[in-house]
């Protein structure tokens, strides 16, 4: 049962990971790499690795989603190309 | 097209190499003798319930001195670019009323699970950087509220010395008065499970986090300028 799960989360990562290459919407990649950090810390949680599972979750798919998402502002702000 | 050919020609290598590490995987059924001796002595060298964290603050707490450092340098590098004053002048709106109240709720609740976090590091999972981060999500939920809401620098340029520099101490007093560099047994062990154990990790494991918090609210900081 557990592999199977666990088999799931990893097919759904790579989806993710590719629709965050694939995608033309700068948003759309930020949040679908997100997801990607965070169904991996969810694997973490299962495969019993609960103190790695913590970092990535608050570090992978909380900070550095939203630090991107500061980027993304400022590169818009500072005027040049849209993204 | 010739490109093309070189990018499939080095997949199908990468594959070829990676290929027996996949075939050949067998899961280990015991542990490598350096983890099995920090599964069998980490409780009673070190006092700590939770044996990460255990490796972490004290067998190899040099790699985590290593790690802090390298924080410290990426966040010196991030203000240095990000700081020469281009201040963005779009217009920043307060948000809304429901907003602000979630917020005045929210913000002592997270900050409180951050340091819950770090202080509990030598019992349960989590520990000075995952506590840091927690504190730093707080602070940006605060500043996604409050646009206009500005964080004094010096607080935490002195939260972030202070606590590097107690760092290094402790780790220093280590080498007078215990067995080595950053060794946790300058303070009694006590008895392993309870909050007042495993000498100086809980104090280490709070530096650490108060330093990891600061750093990374001045990168929030840096950013939203």
């Amino acid at each position: 049962m557990e592999f199977i799960i666990i088999l799931v989360i990893a097919i759904i990562m790579i989806m993710a990971a590719i629709l965050a290459l694939y995608t033309d919407n700068l948003v759309t990649a930020i949040i679908s790499a997100g997801v990607v950090s965070l169904l991996a810390s969810v694997l973490y949680l299962l495969l019993s690795a609960p103190d790695v599972a913590m970092t990535e979750a608050a570090i992978g798919s909380g900070l550095t989603t939203v630090v991107f998402l500061y980027a993304l502002n400022k590169i818009r702000n500072s005027g040049g190309e849209d993204g | 097209m010739g490109k093309r050919i070189i990018i499939s020609l080095t997949l199908a290598l990468f594959l070829y190499i990676s290929l027996p590490f996949v075939m050949d995987f067998t899961p280990a059924d015991k542990l490598a003798p350096l983890s099995e001796q920090y599964a069998r002595d980490g409780v009673r060298e070190v006092g700590a319930q939770n044996l990460v964290t255990a490796v972490i603050v004290t067998y190899r707490g040099l790699d985590t001195l290593g790690e802090i450092a390298v924080l410290f340098i990426a966040t010196a590098g991030i203000g240095f670019i990000l700081s020469r004053g281009n201040t963005t002048k779009g217009q920043k709106r307060e948000s809304s009323r429901i907003l602000q109240t979630g917020v005045r709720v929210l913000l002592p609740l997270i900050l409180m699970f951050g340091v819950y976090i770090f202080i509990n590091g030598h019992l349960t999972p989590g520990g000075g950087f995952q506590g840091g981060v927690v504190i730093a999500t707080g602070i940006l939920v605060f500043l996604l509220v409050h646009p206009r809401g500005k964080i004094h620098s010096l607080i935490l340029q002195v939260l972030e010395s202070i606590s590097g520099f107690g760092y290094v101490f402790l780790g220093l007093l280590g080498i007078f008065l215990a067995g080595g560099f950053l060794d946790n047994s300058i303070l009694p062990l006590g008895q392993a499970g309870q909050l007042f154990s495993a000498g100086a990790i809980p104090i280490i494991y709070s530096l650490i986090g108060l330093k990891v918090g600061s750093e990374l609210v001045n990168i929030i900081k840096y950013l939203k300028q």
